[in-house]
């Protein structure tokens, strides 16, 4: 039975990590219908960025995790200028197809780029322990403090992302660019300015998933964007893409059937049955758990 | 009269291949032993022949059926082991003893045929999830596959997760089974150009023939196309197994190829151009919907990409400069943004090239740029 807890808490833990960056996903989905490739390499380069400030934070005094601040606006940065140099030329000009590979070339370019930055360079860095070591004991059960950290900071973004998009000004308006681009001109969005924001907003939460990552697995390396970025993409697709909770409900999905799997099952096989899930999910609601079915006119 | 110039075109194209063909035979007799003709020219031969069945047989599915498939090396990884354990498997038995036993033609024929049968299976069981999705949802169900696939592999004790490497199984592929050493890539390469010619035939003919005239229907109006009585399910189903089948050949050619087979060379990425992600980018790059396209453009994202690696106009550049060539990948990035920002449709649009149309087309094109041209000057004299 504590087997049981265990798995359950570290698929949450799991889960709400591959929630964030799904949410970065799925924003950027939802107003341009372009998947983002790249941004599993904001994970990285957020990951990146909160190594090398906990030194500089640490000899301030402040605790580690406040080092996520620095890279929240490192990542903002990095993901509002792949906006502006790369997407939206070729948005101007091309097809979702060709926005597609602009996507790949630019997960390509980054990876290697900071391949080539002599500071990062092909070898992972290993961070120092970001949140406190230990944990509380629930009779069998340990929660360790970067677990509930993990499982807080999560569940409070999520709040105020959701109430962000639901409540304020300029969430209506990027909610209402996502539905339609000309009509949100007409009523006097700025839609540049939106799509600018939602890129903003999407890689700053991938720094602070950055952040839980390290936390938990204390590794940076310039791939490593990649796998993990793919499965919150997964996720994103299983909730119904472009819905803010069907990401956070996919997320969690994924995480829980990803620990599962490995402890009961098999580990080398966790990344069968998490896409063997989603095929048979998306197959029975083909447009993802959340997602309504919209009949075609014609 | 329709039906003749076809005939001609098919004859024309039949002529200059042969011809083509028997100039390259002659080619190889008279320079085989040649170093670089051996070490450079012939297994980049080999690489290219596997990269255009593979792009061509992906444009299939994306340009012509207008379906996003992101897991098209997973069936290319199907044929690959299928082609290299089957071939094992006959030496192993004793059907054929070394490359120069007439026996081992046989078995090559047969592990090709295998390797492309296995993986249009594959692709039948993901073409009938794929009836019910459309669009992101269905790229993700392929992508999905295309990692099983590999897991799978991974998992299977007699594949293993580096591959066919290690082991006792990696010798003897190298030396007994398919994998080519550069003597014997040199021995069949008329082996791997027939089998790529035939397989863009093959393509060819798919599409221009009423299966293509539907498959082109159904992306451009999967309503219309089965209100105008197009088996919409049907085409799809039978599009994604011809396209495995390819696909499949084309891990059978990368198994003479490569004298190890790994997993992490089917990957959805990975650090080199062999992957599902690339040859999504060869489609594009080469222009959806024409298969000409996709076969120069997986050729030339090849020589772009050795020419990075091991070009020697490399070492005369400054050095400030050759500093980034340390890193292909990063240049590599650089000149697909460059190329789709100037080309946003590709390079070949959905034109065709064909030996027949060329000067035709040329003329055509000639033409329509002067138009441009003098347009241009009337707008500049107007305003």
């Amino acid at each position: 039975m504590s087997t049981f807890f265990q798995t359950l808490i570290v698929g949450l833990r799991l889960g709400s990590i591959y929630a964030l960056i799904a949410l970065g996903y799925t924003m950027v989905y939802g107003i341009i219908r372009l998947i983002n490739f790249a941004h599993g390499d904001f994970i990285m380069v957020g990951g990146y960025t909160v190594i090398f400030t906990i030194p500089l934070v640490l000899r301030l005094g402040a605790p580690a995790w406040v080092s996520v601040l620095a890279a929240v606006v490192v990542c903002a940065l990095v993901g509002m200028s792949t906006e502006l140099i790369a997407y939206r030329p070729v948005r101007k000009k091309g097809t979702n197809m060709t926005a597609l590979i602009t996507a790949i070339a630019m997960s390509l370019f980054l990876e290697n780029l900071a391949q080539a930055i002599p500071v990062i360079g092909p070898n992972p860095k290993v961070s120092t322990q970001i949140f406190r070591a230990g944990g509380i004991r629930f009779g069998t059960v340990t929660m360790e403090y970067t677990t509930i950290f993990t499982l807080i900071i999560s569940a409070v973004i999520m709040l105020v992302l959701y109430t962000f998009t639901q409540k304020t000004r300029l969430g209506r308006a990027m909610r209402c660019v996502s539905e339609d681009k000309a009509a949100a001109t007409l009523m006097g969005i700025n839609v540049n300015h939106t799509i600018l924001l939602t890129f903003g907003i999407g890689s700053a939460l991938a720094a602070v998933a950055a952040l839980m990552y390290l936390a938990q697995y204390p590794k940076v390396y310039t791939t490593m964007g990649g796998l993990l970025g793919l499965k919150a993409f997964v996720s994103a697709v299983l909730g119904g893409i472009g819905i803010i909770p069907g990401a956070m409900l996919g997320g969690i999905v994924i995480g829980l059937v990803e620990s599962f799997t490995t402890s009961y099952i098999s580990s080398s096989m966790a990344d069968t049955f998490v896409f063997l899930i989603l095929i048979i999910v998306l197959v029975i609601k083909p447009a993802g758990i959340l997602g309504k079915n919209v009949g075609e006119k014609v | 009269m329709n039906l003749k110039k076809t005939s001609n075109g098919y004859l024309l194209n039949t002529v200059v291949i042969v011809l083509l063909f028997t100039a390259f035979q002659i080619l190889t007799k008279v320079k085989g032993s040649d170093g670089s003709f051996k070490l450079v020219l012939v297994p980049s031969l080999w690489q290219c022949c596997y990269l255009m069945v593979l792009a061509c047989s992906l444009n299939l599915v994306l340009g012509f059926m207008g379906q996003l498939s992101l897991g098209h090396c997973g069936f290319m990884a199907v044929g690959a082991y299928t082609a290299a354990l089957l071939s094992l498997a006959c030496e192993r038995s004793g059907f054929f003893t070394g490359k120069s036993d007439p026996m081992f033609l046989l078995v090559m024929i047969a592990s090709f045929l295998a390797a492309g049968t296995l993986s249009a299976l594959l692709s039948l069981l993901v073409g009938i999830p794929a009836l019910r999705l459309k669009g992101d949802y269905l790229a993700i169900i392929t992508l999905g596959f295309g990692m099983i696939i590999v897991n799978i592999i991974n998992n299977l004790p007699f594949c293993g997760q580096d591959g066919l490497a290690l082991g006792s199984a990696a010798a003897s592929l190298y030396k007994n089974g398919l994998g080519f050493g550069s003597k014997a890539k040199v021995q069949f390469l008329w082996f791997a150009l027939i089998v790529t010619i035939l397989s863009l035939t093959l393509m060819f003919m798919f599409v221009r023939s009423k299966y293509g005239r539907a498959i082109r229907a159904i992306r451009d109006d999967e309503i219309a196309a089965s209100a105008s009585g197009v088996n919409v399910a049907g085409f799809k189903v039978l599009t994604f197994a011809y396209s495995g089948f390819f696909a499949g050949i084309a891990g059978a050619l990368y198994a003479c190829t490569n004298a190890t087979l790994s997993t992490s060379s089917f990957a959805f990425t990975n650090g080199g151009i062999l992957n599902s992600t690339f040859v999504v980018v060869m489609v594009v790059l080469g222009g959806m919907g024409s298969l000409t396209g996709s076969a120069v453009a997986a050729a030339i994202m090849f020589f772009v990409n050795y020419q990075i690696k091991n070009g020697t106009w490399v070492d005369l550049l400054p050095s400030s400069v050759k500093g980034i060539f340390e890193y292909p990948m990063l240049v590599y990035a650089l000149v697909l943004i460059v190329v789709i920002l100037f080309r946003p449709k590709g390079i070949f649009g959905s034109y065709e090239f064909s030996l027949q149309n060329l000067i035709p087309d040329l003329r055509r094109a000639a033409a329509q740029r002067k138009a441009a041209r003098q347009e241009r000057k009337e707008a500049r004299a107007n305003g």
